[in-house]
């Protein structure tokens, strides 16, 4: 035996291994060009890469122009963004009047609380914290529509981001008790409840969202008593609320049947109702258990609200599109208007999405 | 139950009962339910029968049997302004299931690969496909048509289309293919196909019961391709080529002739594929992820290479786990295929809208659409229901 | 108790969101007090926004003229913009209380659907616009074109009605909106574009280098623009139809913005006193105050004052009067009198 080849024998001491290894190397060795067929999908990313990304930022900031009054002044071949300190304020309120602002900014403010007493326990006053929560939707009306007191806003100066939000939010709280009720009664024994709740459910999920809006404004008003009219926020927001509802019912049945048998009939044993049990055992773990669920429903409601701009209502899309028209700036706004907007709901749906994981995760943990 | 020393009382039956015993308590609700259901029904009716009066409506479905007297561009079958609007309604119908259709095989793919190459321990691709998942899921899906059509106007004009070998063209306009002419023979031709397709799915099935005895396996893939392939090509060199494909023409302001596929058909496709593929993608990746490793390891540990493990152990096994969100993913983009209608692609919603415009009877009309949508989702959650039965764990 | 509060809370709220209608148009705008008008989503000249986000435009004048007529101040409107899809279904469900929307009047409208015209505030025709370079001279000689053209209007029909008895053939490209007919127009997805002619002489102003483009000479359809109501209120009819007149009748006369308030106080000749109110009672027939016109006019002035304004020789649209100059003056404009 050659000595030399177990060195380590003499010394006791270990070689460090191989440079190209470890480190930087290492790690670009074993991550990016690990085989032929890696190495060939490192070139091809890093050239698409190459070909997308340096001309993108060059067109969107480098080269952009952020200053000027009308159309003409933005001569650059870049991205014309000079509309945004004018325009801003129409992609987030609409037509909101602009004295009017602060309603919205404190309804929104005022949301946070509401949110995280219904997520959150064990929070400082938490009996007033879940009746403020019950309450936050009509707080919220006040402030935007107004009557006793402040200046009444007419709903059809809704618009922009504000619309998107004022629709999604109001569509996932109010068909919460909806969607516990169907799903009840999906899951019940009486066959005249099941049978409906299904048919609801099913047609529901089974039309696009598009048809039911055509409903609420060309068809809903035929179902009215004549001489009855009902305001057009409201009608979009109840089909918008229906639609949600029926896969809400979809998703809390799902944490209905997560729930062990066991808890039910705890619950009977002890001498509890129906009611009574769903109540304070079932629905209370059910819930829970479905919050992922449901914020992944309200991020896709609330990608859906765009939707109103194909039945005239000037969404943060729509007020892309009327800035388009606008003499000052046609033609030369189209991409980046809609760009802007696409920014808007991809910072909102990525946070609340990353959130909803994290969510995902901590509820996870709870449950051992 | 009666112990020893209780009576149980037979009172009879009191009124109260209703109330209080479950089993009356439950039909009575259930009556009062259905009853209150038919009483809202009645006063919707009623009021829509009064209103529709006022308004000097007419209402029935006989609009469908007047002429359309607008045209439509594309279109699978015959039609003219001189069709009725029944016909109109039959071609925006067939629009929609043509993109749904392509739509699905195109999101399926898309998103198998998406999802398998997010698992691949190449850093740099597996950030890009998170980035792009990310990014798709996170923007409304209207707003991802609007960009592809805005992006597909970018094609070059018309006088400048690209040309492959002057047969096939590429603008702004739309892509122009050679479009088949069938003659006499061409019936053989696709008598062939289908048989290609019938034997190599009994050589499959054959093979298979020979590989569970024997062992010993069968190029199935090569077979089939030349099957499905060579065989419909060689019956058509026999027959004397009776399938001619007529070039499109340069015309004095478009191209003539050929198959024209329009910007706002692949605007759709493009769109609907690359929004369901980025959610197919998930849902691909944690059924991969779902399948416990110690079958990799296994099939590692039996000198199975990475892809016959992929293909043979991990994808059939997770394959349990993906269909059923699958079926809902289709559903959505059947279901998202009828925004259509903010590009001017003339599938059903778009030409029922025009419709209801010309002709007024929007009852009528919107319970169509329904209707439609509602044939396609049973459809749809039908058969994906008996392929998920299939594929079940069958347990004992 | 706290279910019983909720459950008030719930029903006010419900309530507060559905009205009651009287019956009468007229009735329910003066209780109201503001007026419900449907107009474009955007169409230069004829309804579009100011730097500060007001509507404004020939068709929105129209709106203004009737809110000070019937409520006393042209600003007491709310404006309802729809899609050439979706203005009928919203005047028909009474969201709004008039459409002044470059509608044309047609027998299928004012029968099959149920509304009553007002009278025509431009008389327009379908004419079609190309590049020059195409090197065509007339419309007949587009066999085989693209054509952008917007669906759910007249214009898709007179469109396919033109082609098939001029036994030439076409390629349809839909369009939802005026931008994006102009979008796909001037990318080249269309060889022409066509809509109303007022509409094309708007869309061409906004072109770059408009000399470019041309308008064919073919009006291949009658195009009579105007406001529309609902059937079934006279009354409602009657007095938009009036607000329409008296500023065609202002023009007749020579009332303008500027000297309406000093003839209102009495002038020598007996039909501008009628219609000023300051003699007769027209104001009373039509269950207005007498000052109803004055406060019309005082708006934005007459026909040709609007006319002027917004789709004028001097506006990026530059249109002649032509069909549109008071019949003694070389056009059709022709208001009955007022007596």
């Amino acid at each position: 035996m050659n000595t030399t080849d177990i060195n380590y024998s003499k010394t006791g001491k270990s070689r460090p291994p191989p440079a190209n290894t470890v480190g930087l190397i290492g790690w670009v060795r074993t991550n990016l060009f690990s085989g032929l067929l890696n190495t060939c999908l490192t070139f091809i990313s890093c050239y698409l890469l190459w070909l997308i990304i340096p001309p993108l930022l060059d067109w969107a900031i480098f080269s952009a122009d952020f200053t000027g009054n009308v159309g003409r002044e933005c001569t650059t071949d870049g991205a014309c963004w000079a509309w945004l300190d004018q325009r801003i304020e129409q992609f987030l309120y609409g037509f909101y009047p602009a004295g009017s602002y602060w309603r919205v900014n404190l309804a929104i403010l005022l949301l946070f609380p509401a949110l995280a007493y219904v997520l959150f326990e064990n929070l400082p006053f938490c009996n007033y914290g879940r009746w403020y929560s019950l309450a936050y939707p009509f707080l919220a009306a006040f402030l935007l529509v107004g009557g006793f007191g402040l200046e009444g806003i007419t709903t059809d100066k809704f618009g922009g981001f504000m619309l998107n939000l004022v629709a999604g939010l109001s569509g996932i709280i109010f068909s919460l008790p909806i969607g516990i009720l169907l799903a009840l009664g999906r899951r019940s024994k009486l066959p005249a409840v099941r049978l409906l709740s299904v048919t609801f459910i099913e047609f529901i999920r089974g039309v696009p969202l598009i048809t039911l809006l055509f409903v609420a404004i060309i068809i809903l008003q035929l179902f009215l008593p004549p001489n009855v009219s009902v305001d057009q926020l409201v009608r979009v927001m109840i089909m918008i609320t229906l639609f949600a509802s029926a896969y809400m019912a979809e998703v809390i049945r799902g944490g209905l049947q997560a729930i062990p048998n066991g808890q039910y009939e705890a619950a009977q044993a002890m001498g509890l109702g129906y009611w009574q049990s769903m109540r304070l055992i079932i629905l209370p773990q059910a819930l829970k258990i479905s919050i992922p669920g449901i914020v992944n429903t309200f991020i896709g409601l609330f990608k859906d609200t765009t939707l109103v701009i194909i039945i005239g209502l000037f969404d943060i899309l729509g007020q892309a599109r009327v800035l388009q028209t606008n003499p000052d700036w046609m033609g030369k706004v189209d991409h980046e208007t809609y760009l802007l907007a696409a920014i808007f709901f991809f910072v909102i749906c990525f946070s609340i999405s990353r959130y909803s994981i994290n969510l995902e995760k901590r509820l996870d943990t709870n449950r051992d | 139950m009666a112990r020893n020393g209780e009576q149980t009382q037979n009172t009879g039956f009191k009124l109260v009962n209703l109330w209080t015993d479950e089993r009356y308590r439950g039909l009575i609700f259930q009556f009062a339910l259905v009853l209150a259901l038919f009483i809202f029904i009645a006063f919707i009716v009623s009021n829509t029968i009064q209103n529709l009066k006022t308004a000097g409506l007419a209402s029935g479905y006989s609009f469908i049997f007047d002429t359309a007297s607008f045209d439509i561009n594309q279109r699978l079958i015959e039609y003219s302004s001189t069709s009725t609007y029944g016909r109109a309604i039959i071609v925006g119908g067939l629009n929609t299931i043509v993109v749904a259709v392509l739509g699905i095989f195109a999101s399926t793919i898309i998103g198998f690969f998406a999802g398998i190459l997010r698992l691949s321990n190449n850093f740099l691709i597996s950030r890009l496909v998170t980035v792009y998942v990310e990014f798709i899921r996170n923007v409304p899906v209207l707003l991802q048509i609007i960009f592809w059509w805005v992006i597909l106007l970018a094609l070059p004009k018309v006088r400048q289309s690209l040309s492959i070998g002057d047969s096939i063209f590429l603008n702004n306009r739309g892509v122009r293919l050679p479009s088949p002419i069938f003659e006499d023979g061409s019936l053989f031709v696709l008598a062939a196909f289908v048989l290609g397709i019938v034997l190599s799915l009994f050589i499959r099935r054959w093979s298979l019961k020979r590989q569970e005895v024997t062992g010993q396996t069968l190029p199935i893939g090569i077979i089939s391709i030349a099957l499905i392939a060579v065989l419909p090509v060689l019956v058509y060199i026999i027959a004397g080529q009776p399938i001619e494909f007529q070039a499109p023409l340069r015309g004095k302001f478009n191209l003539r002739g050929g198959l024209n596929i329009t910007p706002e058909f692949v605007a759709l496709w493009l769109a609907l594929s690359t929004y369901t593929a980025a959610f197919i993608s998930e849902i691909v990746r944690s059924g991969i992820l779902s399948v416990s490793s110690g079958q990799k390891e296994a099939a590692r540990a039996l000198g199975l290479k990475q892809n016959i493990t992929m293909r043979k152990i991990v994808l059939p096994q997770a394959l349990r786990v993906i269909i059923p969100p699958l079926t809902s993913q289709y559903l959505n983009l059947t279901k998202n295929s009828s925004l259509a209608v903010a590009i001017g692609y003339q599938d059903i919603v778009s030409i029922g809208d025009t419709v209801l415009n010309q002709s007024g009877q929007a009852l009528e009309m919107i319970s169509i659409f329904m209707a439609f949508y509602l044939t396609l989702s049973l459809a749809t959650s039908a058969f994906m229901n008996w392929y998920n039965e299939k594929i079940k764990l069958v347990e004992r | 108790m706290k279910y019983k509060l909720l459950g008030t809370l719930v029903a006010t709220a419900a309530f507060a969101c559905v009205s009651i209608a009287n019956a009468g148009t007229l009735n329910e705008v003066l209780k109201r007090g503001h007026l419900k008008c449907a107009i474009n989503t955007g169409l230069p000249g004829f309804a579009y926004t100011d730097d500060k986000g007001n509507w404004t435009g020939f068709d929105v004048a129209y709106c203004r003229a009737l809110a000070a007529a019937v409520l006393g101040d042209p600003n007491k409107v709310k404006y309802k913009n729809t899609t050439g899809k979706t203005r009928f279904p919203t005047l028909a469900s009474g969201e709004v209380d008039v459409l002044s929307r470059n509608t044309t009047w047609t027998l299928s409208r004012d029968v099959d659907l149920g509304f009553t015209f007002l009278g025509v505030s431009y008389y327009d025709g379908q004419g079609f616009i190309g590049r020059k370079s195409l090197g065509v001279k007339s419309a007949k000689e587009l066999d085989g074109a693209s054509v952008c053209i917007q669906t759910g209007t007249t214009t898709e029909l007179n469109l396919a009605d033109f082609f098939r008895s001029n036994n030439i053939k076409y390629e349809p490209v839909p369009i939802e909106t005026n931008s994006e007919a102009r979008a796909g127009y001037l990318a080249e997805r269309c060889d022409v574009y066509t809509t109303d002619a007022s509409g094309l002489a708007a869309t061409k102003s906004t072109f770059k280098d408009a000399s470019k483009h041309m308008v064919f000479p073919e009006i291949i359809s009658k195009e009579p623009l105007g406001p529309l109501v609902r059937q079934g209120d006279d009354q409602w009819a009657d007095i938009g139809r009036w607000v329409l007149n008296s500023l065609i009748i202002a023009e007749e006369l020579n009332i303008t913005k500027a000297n309406v308030s000093a003839k209102a106080n009495g002038t020598k000749n007996p039909e501008v006193n009628r219609l000023l109110g300051t003699e007769g009672s027209i104001g009373k027939m039509l269950g207005l105050d007498p000052k109803w016109a004055v406060r019309a006019i005082s708006a934005h002035g007459n026909y040709s004052e609007i006319f002027e304004k917004f789709i004028g020789k001097n506006t990026p649209l530059g249109l002649a009067r032509g069909q549109n100059a008071l019949y003694n003056k070389g056009g059709i404009l022709y208001a009955p009198p007022v007596r």
